[in-house]
């Protein structure tokens, strides 16, 4: 349950960027193969926004889908998770080219 | 006041606010895309983009830590796995055969009680208990704290034993040197397919208890084959830390990493 500590890791960074003004939405950006589940993002963010300038706030989650990029033959596919094999040559040797975002987008603030 | 992090003695049970006093906060990106520009706002605008990495704090401790630790001249080892795969015998019997030399030090993390850090205490290698209450992970904040319990100029090797989980600790990057993850023949072969981040991030791989395999239906064979699907690259070792088998390998490996060779 390591959102627990990413939600405050949002908050932290958002009260950071609002200016002392109230946040009325957030947007984060979650990569599918970050380790984080966006439902346990949203379950902790209620308690962690309470009493600082998220509560209340409107929370929006895109997920990223993750791509790779074969290092044997250069070809780029989506993927699932880290053990998928290179659709052409059949290669686990896989850069990873998107998937593993853990980012707070944009805020919009009163 | 911590020059790390900035916090102060009684900040240390809670997240806070960090101050950086005239050095560099860059963020950091575990990733290739970088956005290092500040956070474009105007009071007539109410969309404020950040573009910040939610890890970042983390990251920037833990670039702290590693920074520090090459100062020092440390050695510094992440070990991870599942609860019950031999992590701290591993380490017994580690200290006891190399002790003497090199200096080592043991950070303990768990959530509850200090009995691992009883077990290597009476190894005679110092050893600093982090307890974590509910969470699920060390982090570099807590692993800079719990490094000041050492005279790290007196060290070659610090080894941290992380909270027996094989999802969270994948995430938070201590500022260790190597990710070292523990798997055990009593467990289900599959294991890296089933926790693939854990497996992708570490460099090396014990694969622990190797004395029970005429047992018990393993096969390692398997195991190796799917561990290096989700990592081309992990070094494993098979070792058997109750009757030593294998360990002479993994030694080598660890004295490798050492400024001693």
């Amino acid at each position: 349950m390591h959102e627990l500590s990413i939600t405050q890791g949002v908050v932290d960074i958002c009260e950071s960027n609002a200016g002392g003004r109230r946040i009325t939405t957030v947007v984060l950006e979650i990569g599918r193969l970050s380790g984080v589940i966006p439902e346990a993002v949203e379950f902790c963010f209620e308690a962690c926004t309470r009493g600082t300038l998220l509560e209340g706030a409107r929370l929006i989650i895109e997920n990223i889908p993750a791509r790779g990029k074969c290092e044997d033959c250069s070809c780029e596919f989506d993927l699932g998770s880290y053990y998928e094999p290179c659709p052409t040559c059949g290669g686990f040797r896989v850069a990873i080219l998107s998937g593993e975002e853990l980012r707070v987008k944009e805020l919009e603030v009163d | 006041m911590c020059t790390t992090c900035g916090c102060s003695p009684e900040d240390m049970n809670h997240e806070h606010e960090h101050h950086h006093d005239g050095h560099d906060h860059h963020h950091d990106h575990s990733h290739s895309h970088h956005h290092d520009h500040p956070a474009k706002e105007s009071l007539a605008e109410k969309t404020i983009a950040v573009e910040a990495d939610i890890l970042s704090k983390n990251n920037r401790i833990a670039r702290e830590n590693r920074n520090m630790f090459f100062r020092k001249g440390v050695f510094v080892l992440n070990l991870v796995s599942s609860p019950g795969s031999g992590k701290t015998t591993i380490l017994e019997r580690t200290l006891a055969d190399l002790k003497d030399k090199y200096r080592f030090a043991v950070i303990e993390g768990d959530q509850q009680t200090d009995n691992d850090a009883v077990r290597i205490s009476a190894t005679g290698v110092p050893v600093h208990q982090v307890n974590t209450g509910a969470g699920c992970h060390l982090d570099a904040h807590m692993v800079c704290h719990a490094a000041e319990a050492f005279d790290l100029d007196g060290l070659d090797v610090l080894m941290i034993e992380n909270v027996g989980n094989l999802v969270c600790p994948a995430a938070f990057d201590l500022g260790e040197h190597h990710k070292v993850v523990v798997l055990s023949v009593t467990e289900g072969e599959d294991k890296p397919l089933k926790y693939p981040a854990m497996f992708h991030n570490a460099d090396v791989m014990l694969l622990n208890k190797v004395d029970l395999l005429p047992h018990v239906d393993f096969d390692a064979g398997k195991c190796k084959e799917m561990a290096r699907r989700v990592n081309p690259d992990i070094l494993i070792f098979d070792v058997s830390s109750k009757t030593g088998e294998g360990m002479e390998a993994w030694y080598s490996w660890l004295a490798s990493g050492t400024r001693k060779g």
